[in-house]
């Protein structure tokens, strides 16, 4: 195919989609670390630090990288699950740091969050109906009677049954009780859904049914998804873009397709290259990273991945490299991005 | 690849481990057949519930009550079910090793690494403790632990899931077994620590001759690591053959539908492959084939009998009535 084609494509499938809904800028997430005998504060773990992004309406942006990347905690602090230490979090254009309790409530209708352990989400002594139409109650929405049928409408809309609404949490399967969490997501009627790991916990027989349960939602209602994970084939299967998280910092951002064919940063290619691929044939050129994350409570100067990158220089180790735009809309943070 | 001039090292005949629990007879295990030859790597995979981890625990003799294992379980020419318990103790962790999912919760957290290890070696041999301090450190440097003459003094707290894996690939291999049970050893950690660890397994493999029967529920790692390969559902084997054909012709619709409903990075399709329902109740299994519900290509005699696993072409058996006479 002739490049300026493939360009000319991307560039189409990014504008098709509308304005910015959620914008995030430079947002910082550190947790301070106690030690002593008073307890106090002697460091601080950097969780999330400078991240910014932002999410197009009906657009489903990817955030992938390791445990302890942070990627979780974006999550967390976007919904103001988490207070922040820094920055700002616009959701359909107000920032949710400025939201009185009243407003709060009205934008965590509007925004919710589907976690990896549904179980552990999800009260083990109430039946799930009942957890489903709690939201419900809480910002009173519909009749007692037009609430059950919400709930119903619910369940059959995520391939339940509506006997199903009886039972317990611990009567159903992972994968059930993962369509139970996102029936319970949707009941607010949300405009944004942060999917943090839905479906790392899941078969992969079932995995494949909740994911094409989610595209098939989003399409329907025309949902935003903050999707998070760790798998990569996973992010790739379901994202338009994809950030990429090494440390509490984003140091790839790029359309899917962009991405995954061509990565720019040398984390990322690592990242792709350890993935065993089903397929004996395939000749993978496998990079093996050295070495393992080093700790977020002291990260290493100048550009966190130096340590374990084969390109490092000198000036990786003392100057921290800022998210640069190589190609329309593909953005990488890295000295010595090969074009 | 499994060729009729290979020496098999284990040998498993119409292995039956059942559970006999309140709600009735659980067939975690149902007539598995299969054997690993000498320094061959053979993979075991399934979803949770298949049996696949049950059918290591009953080679390896760490089956209990209320659970009960019956045929054939042929190693080096000696029947593993026919051992008094004193003897298979002997051979696990002397020639029979094995690996699990979790290594942090595998290691005894009050004990230093170099008491774990060093343990094994006195069980198994008549060792001085200053050789087998010397031999564990050694044993820890060939499995890629830094500096290991300090890290041997270290708790298993102190090291990372990767670490804690490793260390426990030292002990498990620091007696040179033939054989080394590895349970979904990579399933808790990050892609690219488990890049490292296949890597560490792929090569030990090579260097000690070390069979291996690997675990796990990733398509992506059976084709990176194994030479042959069984997959099971409900406790049964439903195919097995050589991995190269299991990816270019699998015969089972239970294979093909996993392998669909898989997304692979760099062949994005628009939507995967689903296989509908979930996996049927081991306590309470169909008459006929345990798949046939879920199956889209269900005949009218797959409800009524389970089907045989048979030899449909040179080195791939399928149970399936699709390729029954």
């Amino acid at each position: 195919m002739d490049a300026n084609l493939t360009d000319n494509n991307i560039e189409k499938v990014t504008s098709n989609l509308g304005e910015d809904f959620v914008v995030v800028e430079n947002l910082v997430k550190y947790f301070p670390v106690r030690g002593g005998i008073l307890r106090r504060v002697v460091d601080h773990v950097q969780a999330v630090d400078g991240v910014s992004f932002t999410v197009k309406k009906g657009e489903t942006l990817g955030l992938v990288g390791e445990s302890g990347c942070g990627k979780t905690t974006v999550g967390m602090t976007m919904l103001r699950l988490l207070d922040p230490t820094g920055g700002s979090v616009k959701i359909d254009g107000a920032n949710i740091y400025d939201l009185d309790k009243h407003q709060l409530k009205e934008m965590r209708r509007k925004a919710q969050i589907i976690f990896q352990d549904p179980y552990a989400s999800l009260n083990p002594r109430k039946p799930i109906g009942d957890s489903i139409i709690d939201g419900l109650d809480v910002h009173k929405i519909g009749t007692p009677k037009e609430r059950r049928q919400i709930m119903v409408d619910l369940l059959k809309k995520v391939g339940m049954e509506e006997y199903h609404a009886h039972r317990y949490p611990h009567e159903f399967s992972g994968g059930q009780r993962q369509r139970i969490g996102i029936a319970r997501a949707l009941a607010l009627k949300p405009d944004f859904i942060i999917c943090d790991e839905p479906v790392s916990a899941l078969d992969v027989s079932i995995q494949s049914q909740v994911l094409n349960l989610l595209q098939d939602l989003q399409e329907e209602f025309n949902l935003t998804y903050l999707f998070v994970a760790h798998n990569l084939s996973v992010i790739e299967h379901i994202s338009d873009r994809v950030a990429v998280m090494y440390l509490g910092k984003i140091v790839e951002l790029a359309p899917s397709d962009n991405l995954f064919i061509s990565p720019l940063h040398y984390y990322t290619q690592a990242l792709m290259s350890a993935i065993p691929v089903p397929d004996p044939e395939a000749e993978i050129d496998r990079i093996i990273l050295e070495g393992e994350v080093p700790t977020p409570i002291n990260p290493p100067a100048g550009c966190r991945f130096h340590p374990r990158c084969s390109a490092a220089t000198e000036r990786c180790s003392q100057e921290e490299p800022q998210l640069t735009e190589y190609r329309p809309d593909h953005w990488a943070a890295c000295w010595n991005v090969q074009i | 690849m499994q060729e009729n001039n290979d020496r098999p090292i284990l040998e498993i005949s119409n292995l039956r481990t059942y559970f006999h629990t309140e709600d009735g007879i659980v067939k975690a295990v149902d007539d598995v057949n299969f054997h690993v030859n000498a320094g061959e790597i053979v993979g075991l995979v399934g979803e949770s519930g298949c049996g696949k981890t049950v059918t290591s625990l009953s080679i390896i003799g760490l089956v209990s009550a209320p659970g009960k294992v019956e045929g054939k379980i042929d190693f080096n020419g000696r029947d593993l079910l026919k051992l008094s318990t004193k003897e298979i103790s002997e051979i696990r962790g002397n020639q029979i090793s094995m690996i699990f999912q979790q290594p942090q919760s595998s290691l005894n957290p009050v004990l230093t690494v170099g008491d774990q290890i060093t343990e094994v070696l006195h069980i198994h041999q008549d060792i001085e403790k200053e050789d087998a301090w010397d031999k564990a450190i050694e044993m820890l440097r060939l499995v890629g632990i830094p500096s290991p003459e300090k890290k041997v003094h270290a708790y298993p707290h102190e090291m990372s899931g990767g670490q804690a894996q490793r260390v426990m690939i030292a002990m498990a291999l620091i007696l040179n077994p033939s054989l080394l049970i590895a349970d979904e050893p990579t399933t808790a950690l990050d892609v690219t620590i488990q890049a490292q660890i296949l890597d560490l397994m792929r090569g030990l493999n090579k260097e000690m001759n070390t069979a291996i029967i690997l675990i796990t529920h990733d398509l992506g790692v059976i084709a990176d690591m194994v030479s042959w390969v069984a997959v099971m559902y409900a406790g049964k084997i439903v195919e097995q053959t050589s991995v190269a054909d299991l990816y270019a012709e699998p015969l089972h619709p239970y294979t093909q539908g996993l392998i669909g409903s898989i997304p692979i990075l760099g062949r994005k399709k628009h939507r995967l492959d689903v296989i509908p329902g979930v996996v049927p109740n081991l306590v309470d299994l169909p008459a006929g084939c345990a798949f046939a519900s879920r199956c889209n290509r269900k005949l009218e005699i797959c409800e009524e009998k389970m089907p045989e696993l048979i030899v449909q072409k040179p080195r791939h058996e399928v149970r399936c009535w699709l390729y029954q006479e």
